[in-house]
């Protein structure tokens, strides 16, 4: 299997006020061709930034990011918005569509600024509307739809200009309980297609869908493996001989 | 792309239509008063135009004001005419009359008398439709004749006028000549150039009782010694007269220039004005597209994520601006227009002694959208670039 991601001591360092602020901190490891991954942790722990990094939206302040062996952080702006648009497919956790398009305009939006002709361009984003479901409703505004129904357009967006990730932060943070089994259900089949999907959340339950999950807390890795062994869903907290003052959940 | 990126332009600016017209008011309306503006001074320069274009060659237009005893004689002025025939082709006497015009006792007020002698209708341009023109025969005998102008023949006499008489104050006069209309719409009306009543001036002169005439038009051989022709005659004229007293020679073409260039100054001035409601309509446009950009700061997010370049978020919101402010210009054309008609429409009534058409030109519409597109395009250029530079973490993390 070839990697497709690869962080190597991957710092992400924030000054506020006079503190230095570490989102991530040394941060190694490699994602595979294919893999389905959970990145796993509270609040705080340097999740969003790995997600941020991941989606080429930031660049590390120190260490390594090679995405198809290509790295990340030397690219100009303008790089990262092409890797971003060919390479990266967004689910977001409010789905994220632009109000005042259509389904079918939604899905054709990263198309657009990958160049493709409009006749192309109508039929990749139809096909990837009749992938969710939603074949037809492509008139349709994304107000007129209920939440799942946004996250499959948001999914059929992502899946769009066919890209080597699917980087789904919070899927289903919005959604009911049902709905949210039907949203991972597609990420699972996603992943079953041989797509490379990496999910980030809080939840351990979500989490567990995955087949392997990489821990976070304190923007450094704490568990990296198989989603199904147990210690990976053991709360970090617990794990812990002494409880680090002021972190949430912790007793005096 | 750019096509859709034009297109969304478009759907964004159509979807708030109140804001959206209320952002391109400013526009609007300064479109508007330059193109009204403008249409005013064209206006004014073509009537102008039209009342001294029936004239040929360059006159100048001497006036007399003699308070002292001593007073300039009509042969004094054909005396200093003829010392120099190479400036001088020749002059009439415009001897002006205090009685309105009466014919079967009706009046006319605005019908233009004067005393003339046979060279007037040389001078000015004027044809003989019908009958005969003032001759010198006239002059001499003083002979109570006159020749009517188109207007006077049509309204009055119902084209019937030649061998009619009409009176001007106690005296009657026989009409023994029409005159042709002028081509200008200027010239047909009522105290236009074609209400007129043209007698031998030595008639008035008798009948007022003086010996002198204040007013001539002189015709220049050709225009190149124009300015020497009117120094020659001020200087000859001044020897004349006491220095209390007032001769100006005036030469009309000279007149007409000065007009026009006040004129241009005037509506120059006035553009500007109207240039300064284009700027705070641009002010308008940046202020709004501030906000838009604050508004759809999340909407800049998720689509610096799914892959748009800095470069089309510029354009984007560019193009909004631009499309905003040519939409303005355009309906500042139309309102432009419209406002002009109307003025027609209503400017009879307010100045009633003059015809003033305010005419649209439209080189100036073409101008006035171009700068208002542009002013949208630079005005516009800020609030983009704000919206391209914004960081995509914390605009998709913006509520």
């Amino acid at each position: 299997m070839s990697t497709l991601i690869e962080f190597d001591g991957v710092c992400k360092y924030y000054q506020m006020g006079d503190t230095l602020v570490k989102a991530a901190d040394h941060v190694s490891f490699k994602i595979n061709k294919g893999e389905f991954v959970a990145i796993v942790g509270q609040s705080g722990s340097g999740k969003s930034t790995c997600m941020n990094i991941i989606g080429c939206l930031d660049v590390p302040t120190e260490g390594t990011y090679l995405l198809d062996g290509k790295d990340v952080g030397k690219m100009s702006r303008r790089e990262l918005a092409n890797i971003r648009n060919e390479k990266l497919g967004f689910i977001f956790q409010q789905y994220n569509l632009l109000p005042k398009l259509t389904l079918l305009e939604n899905v054709e939006v990263p198309l657009v600024y990958a160049g493709i002709p409009a006749a192309q361009r109508h039929a990749t984003a139809k096909a990837a509307l009749e992938r969710v479901g939603l074949g037809n409703k492509l008139k349709n505004l994304p107000n007129q739809l209920s939440g799942g129904q946004q996250q499959r357009v948001s999914i059929a967006r992502a899946l769009a200009r066919g890209p080597a990730v699917i980087l789904a932060d919070e899927p289903t943070g919005a959604l009911d309980s049902h709905t949210s089994r039907e949203v991972l259900g597609m990420l699972q089949d996603l992943h079953k297609q041989g797509n490379t999907v990496v999910l980030i959340t809080h939840d351990n339950s979500i989490a567990v869908q995955a087949e392997r999950i990489i821990r976070l807390e304190d923007g450094r890795v704490v568990y990296d493996g198989d989603a199904h062994a147990p210690e990976a869903v053991v709360q970090p907290n617990f794990m812990m001989a002494e409880p680090k003052a002021g972190e949430e959940g912790t007793q005096a | 792309m750019i096509k859709e990126t034009f297109k969304q332009a478009v759907q964004n600016v159509l979807s708030n239509k109140v804001r959206t017209f209320l952002t391109m008011l400013g526009i609007i309306i300064g479109v508007m008063a330059v193109i009204v503006i403008v249409g005013l001074g064209n206006g004014m320069t073509n009537m102008m135009q039209d009342f001294y274009s029936d004239m040929g060659s360059d006159i100048l237009s001497v006036n007399v004001m003699t308070a002292s005893t001593r007073s300039v004689e009509v042969d004094d002025v054909y005396r200093i005419i003829n010392e120099k025939p190479e400036y001088y082709k020749g002059l009439s006497p415009i001897a002006s009359v205090g009685d309105t015009l009466r014919v079967a006792g009706e009046k006319y007020r605005r019908t233009y008398i004067s005393g003339v002698n046979e060279d007037y209708m040389t001078i000015n341009n004027y044809k003989v439709a019908k009958g005969r023109g003032i001759q010198y025969a006239d002059l001499i005998d003083n002979k109570n004749v006159c020749v009517i102008g188109d207007y006077v023949d049509r309204k009055i006499f119902g084209g019937n006028g030649l061998g009619s008489t009409l009176k001007v104050g106690a005296s009657e006069y026989r009409i023994v000549g029409v005159l042709e209309g002028r081509s200008k719409p200027a010239s047909q009306y009522e105290g236009g150039n074609d209400d007129i009543v043209l007698v031998p001036y030595t008639t008035l002169m008798s009948v007022n009782n003086t010996s002198s005439v204040s007013q001539y038009y002189v015709v220049l051989q050709d225009a190149d010694h124009s300015d020497e022709a009117q120094e020659f005659l001020q200087s000859r004229l001044k020897k004349l007269v006491s220095k209390d007293d007032y001769v100006y020679v005036m030469s009309l073409s000279a007149a007409m220039k000065q007009m026009s260039s006040m004129i241009n100054v005037m509506v120059g001035v006035l553009t500007a004005i109207a240039g300064i409601s284009l700027l705070v309509g641009g002010i308008g446009i940046m202020n709004i597209m501030l906000v838009s950009v604050t508004e759809r700061t999340r909407e800049i997010g998720i689509r610096k994520a799914l892959g748009a370049q800095e470069s089309t978020i510029l354009t984007q919101f560019v193009v909004e601006a631009g499309v905003t402010s040519a939409l303005g210009g355009c309906l500042g054309i139309v309102l432009g227009y419209v406002v002009s008609a109307i003025i027609n429409q209503i400017l009879p009534y307010i100045l009633t002694d003059i015809t003033l058409n305010v005419t649209p030109s439209a080189d100036a519409a073409a101008i006035a959208v171009g700068i208002s597109c542009g002013i949208g395009v630079l005005f516009g250029f800020l609030p983009a670039r704000r919206a391209a530079s914004l960081n995509p973490i914390e605009a998709l993390r913006y509520d």
